[in-house]
């Protein structure tokens, strides 16, 4: 039981990765597009951020337990 | 390159089973360190733990009030008003004089456990904090009186912090028209969290938001405010979405009221993990240190430290801010006033 749970946590941990890595990317090229809205962008990247790792850290927890 | 020499040597080293002892005690160690604790300790000097002891305070058919000295350590019972008590796992178990306990399989104390209000680590740390926030606070607003509208002091530093949550957390998610009632929480929550993920950076071993129970009654505020403050129209989107078929509305309807309880749970595990695993991850490096026990690993592990304590300072206000900045955009959910019902 305890690989297939090992795996699917590392499976989820790498998604939230690129989705995380997705998100700062394209907040990279908006912001270089608009400077003027950098504010804005990092703020709606944060959150965006945030979401997904809590997402990560659930299946952490699921398998920590 | 570097980290395969280190293994390299490592494995080479005769003293297997002195390794396996030393890591066995770090995972204790660390173990121990984001549990909540009834004595408040500094640190320990030739199996002696220096610190100080906190109040134990017991509902047991009666009140019981002593020290957590009287455990010594965790170690022997205490007596209060004719009962017995010993600590196992971190949680309190009525016993005997002898401190016998009774376990079931699965190694939990089957003892009775009594009513638990003590002021323990995490508890006696929230207060230190709240005295220090009103210590803080009431002196900057006491300075904008004297000093003819400027702060003074540590209120300079305040200053910019509260004007930038003011302008650039509740007032784009709250709006300008119902964002003042919520500042209070929003101000609270934001320098409580900060300055407790701070302490928590300190040698001093402090752990508050690492207890799921802290962020858990941080979540449930956001929660009590956001269901008690919130208008027709938040109601009208959870259980009668506008502008959707009608088949459609009874589908999103209970996804919606899911929706209200998963958002603060994912503030609980957010800040509780995150915390948690910045301990974890700089503890183990730290531990590194006496597991290599030469001076690469030990530079090494100083390095890594060193990098991830500065990671963690921005973790700490990070954290914090997401915090108040979901908890505002929540906020921001439950007053909107929609006004252009047509064009959903």
């Amino acid at each position: 039981m305890e690989i297939p749970k090992i795996v699917g946590a590392g499976l989820i941990v790498i998604g939230a990765g690129i989705g995380i890595g997705r998100i700062g990317g394209s907040a990279m090229e908006a912001i270089a597009r608009q400077p003027d809205a950098t504010g804005k962008i990092q703020t709606a990247m944060l959150i965006a951020a945030a979401l997904i790792e809590g997402i990560g850290f659930a299946a952490l927890f699921a398998v920590g337990d | 390159m570097l980290s395969s020499g280190i293994v390299a040597s490592e494995s080479a080293t005769p003293h297997e089973e002195g390794k396996q002892d030393i890591k066995t005690e770090i995972k204790a160690y660390i173990g121990h360190h984001i549990q909540d604790s009834y004595d408040f300790n500094l640190f320990e000097l030739d199996g002696k733990h220096i610190g100080f002891p906190l109040p134990v305070i017991l509902w047991d058919n009666g009140l019981h009030v002593f020290l957590s000295s009287h455990f010594h350590g965790g170690e022997s019972v205490a007596e209060s008003k004719g009962n017995y008590y010993i600590v196992s796992h971190n949680k309190i178990y009525k016993t005997d004089a002898a401190g016998s306990l009774s376990f079931d399989s699965n190694h939990h104390a089957l003892n009775a456990k009594p009513l638990d209000f003590s002021i323990t680590k995490n508890v006696f740390m929230i207060l230190v904090v709240s005295l220090l926030m009103l210590w803080m606070f009431s002196g900057m607003a006491k300075s904008y009186k004297s000093n003819n509208g400027l702060p003074k002091g540590i209120g300079r530093f305040l200053e910019p912090i509260v004007l930038y949550i003011k302008n650039d957390i509740a007032i784009p998610n709250i709006g300008e028209k119902h964002y003042k009632k919520y500042m209070s929480y929003l101000l609270t929550v934001f320098f409580f969290v900060w300055i407790v993920n701070l302490f928590g950076l300190t040698p001093l071993g402090v752990n508050v938001t690492n207890n799921i129970a802290v962020t858990f009654t941080l979540a449930i505020l956001t929660y009590l405010i956001t269901t008690f403050t919130a208008k027709k129209d938040y109601w009208m989107h959870i259980f009668w979405m506008p502008g959707v078929p009608a088949p459609m509305k009874l589908v999103l309807a209970p996804i919606e009221l899911l929706g209200t309880i998963i958002k603060p749970f994912s503030l609980m595990i957010r800040l509780y993990a995150n915390i948690t695993a910045g301990h974890i991850v700089m503890m183990s490096i730290i531990g590194l240190m006496f597991i290599f026990k030469n001076w690469v690993g030990s530079s090494l592990s100083f390095f890594l430290a060193f990098v991830l304590s500065i990671l963690e300072l921005l973790v700490a206000a990070l954290q914090a801010y997401i915090f108040t900045m979901l908890s505002a955009l929540y906020f921001g959910s439950a007053s909107e006033e929609h006004h252009h019902e047509e064009h959903h």
